[in-house]
């Protein structure tokens, strides 16, 4: 238990969806600790009463690996940053719940975060870029954003389901089976690597926005017909739902001339859209960034860091204003932080 | 393709690039739909053949619907490209910020107007940004960029071709969105009648709490 004199630490909370984590983070940038502890659910999607339940259930024990990887007590925080929204009611709420216990114990402030902007300022702190325009893909979130005058603006996004929700939906329905710790959407990729043919599908692109679900309807529908092979099913629908976040994508960097991207979230882990999105960013001369997977994923680290930099820009969370907000917009946060 | 003297490449689009060109001593645009490396080229060649021919079907169209739009020379579908009428003019993406407030609202309400007479036209855009309409030099506001459009009279496609608009001035004009939004459907309402405009309000408020995460939409 090292504690070097004069440095600041912040613990973050993040529990919007699936995943329970803990981070640590100096306010000079260096993760200490990022705990990341999944609910699997026994069959079917993330129900949300249920996913809260275990993340209720993981939590000390969560908190105890992250302070012991970082090698800090809980004396040594500065700050205890959580994430306030957008996400699941349930699971926000018990995260929210762990984070004011701790910091009320402890006697210092609260901060709330946007998960959605914690994946971009962490994309940022990890990849090194600075005003990159991101496309943020999940099981929850299709966005692709940039910073304008204050904030980060949503230049597009899914008028109904996320990318992730997609692919996930259609391995579920489809049957397809996960190797142990296996995201349902890089079982697709593994089936996709050995399709070939194209099936048309619909390409649903309505100016910056895009449309998931009647494209999943019609995967679907076309799988139980039974007259395609899994794999060129796979294939065809990585293909068109990539197809058409990178076109939206290429869209953004071309209006806002940024010279940077990034791509996060779960889905970034797809080689596909990997190459895909490095495509367009090379067409643009724009530097492409990938942000390692421990930090795609949903990650107290990012919580951490994130409140780190609002905090030092003055921004507390009092007890009283800390309920969560399920439905908080990337566009509606101010980042003072960013110039 | 006949006669085409120095194009000069003044946009490259993500869909397409934009060549200013002397075409039988007219000055014209051309639109070429480059291949996407990055989408396969089946998929790709699909796109951007339904592209080609659709966007002249629609800004012809248009024209009838009493919108101004480029005059169409020639569409080549084997290069994807489509020749048509220069505007000469400024983006209505570079006045608005900068235009004064009675300006804004005469500008923004003419919009809703032209809107309104695509969609009782049956016409939606599909794109509606203000980088996609011209103030000419004759002040006449002319739209373009119809790759992404269609024929639709459905309340639905109404509704997201709105609410796409207002996103636009979300992104690029977040200073003065409700302003401007109030004056297109004011405008729009002036052309399709007070309770259709209406309806289509009701619609993009729906189209707005299906996205995921409005604040209008009540918590879990």
């Amino acid at each position: 238990m090292k504690r070097k004199t004069g440095e600041s630490y912040c613990l973050g909370i993040e529990s919007t969806a699936d995943d329970f984590s803990v981070g640590i983070s100096t306010f000079s940038g260096k993760i200490l600790a990022n705990i990341i502890d999944v609910y699997i659910p026994p069959k079917g999607g993330i129900h949300p009463r249920e996913a809260a339940r275990h993340h209720a259930g993981v939590a000390s024990s969560v908190l105890e690996k992250a302070f012991k990887k970082a090698g800090i007590k809980p004396a040594d925080l500065s700050i205890l940053a959580f994430s306030q929204g957008p996400g699941l009611g349930p699971c926000l709420r018990t995260g929210a719940t762990v984070a004011r216990a701790l910091a009320s114990y402890l006697g210092i402030h609260l901060v709330g975060v946007n998960h959605c902007v914690a994946h971009i300022e962490i994309g940022k702190l990890e990849t090194g870029t600075e005003d990159p325009v991101t496309l943020y893909v999940s099981g929850g979130n299709t966005i692709v954003s940039a910073f304008d005058s204050g904030r980060y603006r949503v230049f597009g996004e899914t008028l109904d389901i996320a990318i992730g929700n997609c692919l996930d939906v259609f391995a579920r329905e489809a049957g397809l089976h996960q190797r142990v710790g296996e995201p349902f959407g890089a079982v697709v990729e593994r089936f996709a690597a050995n399709g070939k043919k194209l099936i048309s599908l619909p390409y649903t692109v309505k100016g910056m926005d895009m449309s998931f679900s009647g494209l999943l309807t019609a995967a679907i529908n076309l799988f139980k017909k039974g007259e395609h092979k899994l794999e060129d099913l796979c294939y065809s629908l990585q293909e068109t739902v990539f197809s058409m976040v990178t076109e939206v994508t290429e869209r953004a960097l071309a209006h806002t001339e940024k010279k940077e991207v990034l791509l996060t979230g779960g889905v970034a882990a797809n080689k596909r859209l990997q190459s895909m999105i490095k495509a367009i960013a090379e067409e643009h001369d724009a530097e492409f960034s990938v942000i390692p997977r421990e930090f795609a994923v949903d990650n107290g680290a990012m919580i951490a860091w994130t409140g780190i930099l609002a905090y030092k820009h003055g921004v507390v969370t009092p007890i009283e204003e800390s309920f969560v907000k399920s439905r908080w917009r990337l566009e509606e946060v101010e980042v003072p932080w960013v110039k | 393709m006949g006669e085409m003297k120095q194009p000069l490449l003044i946009k490259k689009g993500a869909e397409a690039s934009l060549y200013l060109a002397s075409w039988h001593g007219r000055k014209v645009i051309m639109k070429k739909r480059l291949p996407k490396k990055y989408r396969l080229s089946k998929l790709d060649e699909q796109i951007k053949t339904y592209r080609t021919i659709h966007e002249p079907q629609l800004i012809h169209e248009a024209k009838k619907a009493g919108v101004p739009t480029p005059t169409i020379f020639l569409v080549n579908v084997k290069d994807a490209t489509i020749i048509m009428e220069f505007i000469e003019g400024r983006q209505v993406k570079q006045l608005l910020n900068k235009a004064s407030k009675s300006e804004r609202q005469i500008l923004c309400l003419r919009i809703g107007e032209l809107i309104g007479r695509l969609h009782r036209y049956g016409i939606i855009h599909g794109d509606l940004t203000t980088s996609n309409m011209i103030l000419s030099s004759e002040g006449k506001i002319f739209f373009v960029d119809f790759g992404l459009g269609e024929k639709s009279k459905e309340l639905e496609a109404r509704g997201v071709d709105l609410h796409l608009m207002k996103r636009a001035l979300q992104s690029t004009h977040f200073r003065f969105v409700e302003e401007c939004f109030n004056a297109v459907i004011e405008g729009y309402s002036k052309v399709l009648g007070s309770e259709t405009g209406k309806n289509v309000l009701d619609k993009i408020r729906e189209i707005e709490r299906r996205g995921r995460y409005i604040a209008e939409r009540k918590a879990d």
